[in-house]
């Protein structure tokens, strides 16, 4: 509720991700021990040095003869432009002329662990906010190095020179050496233990709109994402997977199959058979011949409309409690008006636009991987497991992801872990395609949610009381993040609910964990996806069940949270909320604390006569502390509305008779250009340590518009995708 | 043996007719540029040029391809010169990048056939092409920049 406890609920899991190690059990808890997951001394981090570049004086920073500075990036670059902001970072403390700076993905080693979660991957927007001080201090080690090279060539004092775009300069003489002429003593130079750091006044790049590195790239064909890559003697493979998940093969003929011509080979592996080919198409038009009877397992009866009994039944009675204030039942019993809604949302697939896919190239003593993942940790000692090596005999190569959005963060390393066992099991270097098909059904989807909510309000129409029980599958649950569900509640679950900002005084959250065999994932921004709407939506019935004004209201119960209300005045004012409009269109606003970061929107929505909403303008402030890249962070902003808009328009994954019903972007669509919003981004200016950009941007939209169609038409959305509004 | 011209040069491949030209393009010649959507047209990802036609070369059999001028991004231009890659730099369009191929292979056929493109011409042009991360608004501004860069406008900086 109030700042402090949103604190303390974040420290408290982050803790947790640290001592995972020491309580859980089990291998993949173990994973957590860098070490184990890359056996001692068999680092990969020194190969990052080429001959021509003499001076890396940590993990991170490589500089050359030739001027050339390479970051070595920790993070995997998925569109959230964490290849040039993090090299921003370095190169700000450098005194790097930015020209010169060039970005390579780090191979896999404990020196690119994550500060926090002690295992090297990408997610929970925390790339920014993790490594802003380890890539500005790889930085500075790097300058102090470079102008003590110089000391030592012109026999002066360190304290006389000073480095600028590149170069060491000693002012008293008018000397100049730039980095590149100075990287081979500097290679000599003990690295300094602690260095300063800039006043952040004097920063010449971080706060400045800087182009991204991996544009050329991305416009001429070259950018190499993991569908990409050919090895020599490469195979590919495509998969026939069990139509209901949990299903296993009960026998199969590939006599078809083989008869295909390029079709090498048919193998069974645990998630089914593969067929390898001399390329994509004959594996498919293989696999389109394969005939295989399938065991369905306990799943084959799974329906939607069937969960969706089981989970509004739920609903009617509290579960476990999440967070508890005051005594919000008499609080109801005493209020002068109650208001009641129930909200739901489908499972949804992430649908990264680059399908699912990996390299393997298996030796008997190595295990070479090249694939777009956020995982590598993880990754590299479930490849391990399945090829019977050593983690530290696997290496990943990360390749650029054509979209991540957390399904390339799998506990279950699935797509990884299969490709390893076809690899092992056809003994040719594969290269595992999963079609847009197999990505839509291959699970680990954002939860399927069912909320019910009830709000009181006094006779002035404050809020008085507000409950929320939550149902809904658990992430973690039967993974190796499993130790991190305290007392039955998996925070994924219940974030962004739990952790509200209003001051309203009595307020129960409570939790119902149904187990489902349906597999789950986080989802761009988890838990806030489905706890934004519902929250925000139900705030906006409240405000009218109260008489009040809903961002009036809003700006009242932030009053002790100044970085919301901040966001929220300015999206107001920047939205023209209050100022008349166009008629047919409604406004809706929503805010949401997510990530660390304070997100507000302000949609313009009109419905046509058939009933089809259509979003014409999205306002959008964030306050995410100091912004390293302004153009990035809007772009994120940019993004995170059009995701957030298609989950809220258009797209459900929907199950029937334990088959997932949708099957390409025919029949799950996405947001197209002539769809897409007018989309305006202002960031709040701030000192305070930077927080997450990649997800916040999501939860706020689908409410915004929901409340948008209720001033528009005076109908309520309570249910995603919204679809069809029924009018009349 | 299947003869195409791709990006100027005429290539033989050894393959079934019935392969999709995307298949050939990526696997045969190297050139994956062109990427992997959806095979059945409904993403935009694999958008080439079929004698100055923008095509889904994931339902283009190769077969129907030959004796025609195919052009892939990698042929769009040697040095990033091409207005549209100009514009893309200057606004920043990418963010995961695997569509944008496609994107802005869609894109050159509208701006070759239309110099001053509408918001209107944009929407119908480009609907074709899905962005899952979202870069529409982008999109749209950098093909308007594109133009004027293209009609000697205000050429702007783009290195």
């Amino acid at each position: 509720m109030s700042a402090p406890a949103v604190v303390r609920h974040e420290i408290n899991r982050r803790d947790f991700l640290k001592t995972g190690v020491a309580v859980g059990g089990g291998l993949l808890i173990s994973l957590y021990l860098p070490e184990l997951a890359l056996a001692s001394g068999e680092s990969n981090a020194g190969t990052t040095t080429a001959p021509a570049a003499p001076f890396a004086p940590n993990a991170f920073i490589r500089i050359g003869t030739d001027d050339i500075i390479t970051v070595i990036v920790n993070k995997s670059e998925m569109g959230q432009g964490v290849y040039t902001s993090l090299p921003m970072l370095a190169a700000e403390e450098l005194e790097a002329d930015w020209s010169k700076v060039r970005f390579e993905p780090a191979p896999v080693d404990p020196a690119y662990a994550h500060p926090v979660f002690k295992i090297q991957m990408t997610g929970g927007s925390t790339s920014t906010a993790s490594e802003w001080e380890r890539f500005r201090k790889a930085g500075a080690t790097a300058r102090v190095m470079l102008i003590s090279a110089a000391a030592k060539n012109w026999n002066v004092d360190p304290q006389s020179l000073k480095a600028e775009n590149s170069f060491v300069i000693h002012a008293a003489s008018g000397r100049r050496a730039s980095f590149g002429s100075l990287a081979e003593t500097a290679a000599g130079i003990e690295p300094p233990k602690d260095v300063p750091l800039k006043d952040p006044k004097d920063y010449k790049l971080i706060g400045k709109p800087t182009r991204r590195l991996d544009t050329p790239s991305k416009i001429n064909g070259s950018a190499q994402f993991g569908l990409d890559v050919q090895i020599p003697g490469m195979f590919t493979a495509v998969v026939a997977r069990a139509p209901v998940f949990g299903g296993k093969v009960v026998s199969f003929n590939a006599d078809k199959a083989r008869a295909v011509p390029g079709v090498k080979d048919v193998v069974q592996v645990p998630s089914g058979v593969a067929v390898i080919a001399s390329g994509f198409w004959p594996a498919k038009l293989g696999r389109d011949k394969l005939e295989v009877k399938w065991d369905d397992g306990p799943n084959a009866s799974l329906s939607s409309v069937g969960m969706r009994e089981q989970y509004s039944k739920l609903a009617q009675s509290p579960g476990l409690v999440a967070k508890k204030i005051g005594d919000p039942a008499k609080a109801l019993a005493g209020a002068a008006k109650t208001v009641t809604a129930e909200f739901e949302v489908p499972y949804l697939a992430h649908a990264t636009m680059e399908p699912l896919n990996c390299v393997v190239d298996l030796r008997a003593d190595s295990c070479e991987i090249w694939s777009g993942t956020q995982f590598q940790t993880i990754d590299a000692a479930a490849a391990a497991s399945v090829a019977g090596l050593k983690p530290a005999q696997v290496k990943i190569h990360t390749t650029m992801l054509g979209g991540g959005f957390g399904r390339r963060a799998n506990p279950a390393s699935d797509f990884i872990v299969e490709a390893v066992h076809v690899a092992k099991a056809a003994k040719v270097p594969v290269k595992v395609v999963w079609t847009r098909e197999d990505d839509m059904h291959g699970g680990y989807y954002r939860p399927m949610w069912y909320d019910r909510m009830v709000a009181g309000v006094d006779a002035g129409g404050n809020p008085v009381a507000w409950t929320h029980t939550i149902v809904g599958q658990s992430i973690m649950q039967g993974t190796a993040f499993e130790a991190f569900i305290k007392n039955g509640i998996d925070d994924a679950s219940v974030e962004g609910a739990a952790d509200l900002l209003y001051g309203i005084p009595n307020l129960q959250v409570d939790l119902h964990t149904p187990k489902i065999g349906v597999p789950v994932l986080w989802w761009r921004s988890v838990g806030h996806s489905h706890n934004g709407f519902a929250v925000e939506a139900f705030f906006d019935e409240v405000a009218h069940a109260g008489g009040k004004d809903p961002y009036e209201l809003r700006r009242t119960l932030l009053a002790n949270q100044p970085r919301m209300r901040g966001v929220l005045d300015l999206v107001a004012e920047k939205g023209n909320w209050g100022k008349p409009l166009p008629a047919g269109r409604g406004r809706g606003i929503a805010t949401h604390f997510s990530f660390d970061s304070y997100v507000g929107q302000v949609a313009e929505v009109s419905v046509d006569k058939d009933g089809m909403p259509h979003v014409h303008r999205v306002v959008c402030a964030v306050d995410c502390g100091r912004v390293i890249n302004p153009d990035s962070v809007k772009a994120q902003m940019e993004g995170g509305i059009v995701f957030g808009l298609t989950a809220a328009l258009k797209d459900a994954i929907t199950l029937e008779g334990g088959r997932v019903q949708q099957r390409n972007f025919h029949d799950y669509p996405m947001l197209r250009i002539n769809e897409a919003p007018e989309i305006e981004v202002h960031i709040v200016t701030s000192n305070e340590a930077p927080t997450g950009v990649g997800e916040p941007g999501v939860p706020p939209v689908a409410p915004a518009v929901a409340n948008a169609i209720f001033a528009a038409t005076g109908k309520r959305i309570r249910r995603l995708p919204i679809g069809r509004v029924e009018l009349g | 043996m299947i003869t195409l011209k791709v990006n100027g040069k005429q290539l033989n491949v050894d393959v079934d007719p019935a392969t999709p030209l995307l298949w050939v393009l990526r696997e045969s010649l190297g050139l994956t540029g062109t990427k992997y959507g959806c095979g059945m047209a409904q993403c935009g990802a694999c958008t080439v040029h079929l004698n100055g036609e923008a095509i889904r070369s994931c339902v283009k059999r190769v077969a129907d391809a030959t004796g025609k001028e195919i052009t892939t991004i990698e042929g769009l231009s040697t040095d990033l010169s091409h207005p549209l890659q100009k514009a893309w730099i200057e606004i920043d369009v990418p963010q995961c990048g695997y569509c944008q191929s496609g994107q802005i292979m869609s894109a050159a056929v509208l701006l070759a056939e239309n110099s001053a493109p509408t918001d209107t011409d944009i929407d119908e042009a480009m609907t074709g092409n899905i962005c899952r991360c979202g870069t529409y608004p982008r999109i749209r501004r950098a093909i308007h920049r594109a133009a004027e860069i293209k009609g000697g406008r205000n050429e702007g900086r783009a290195e």
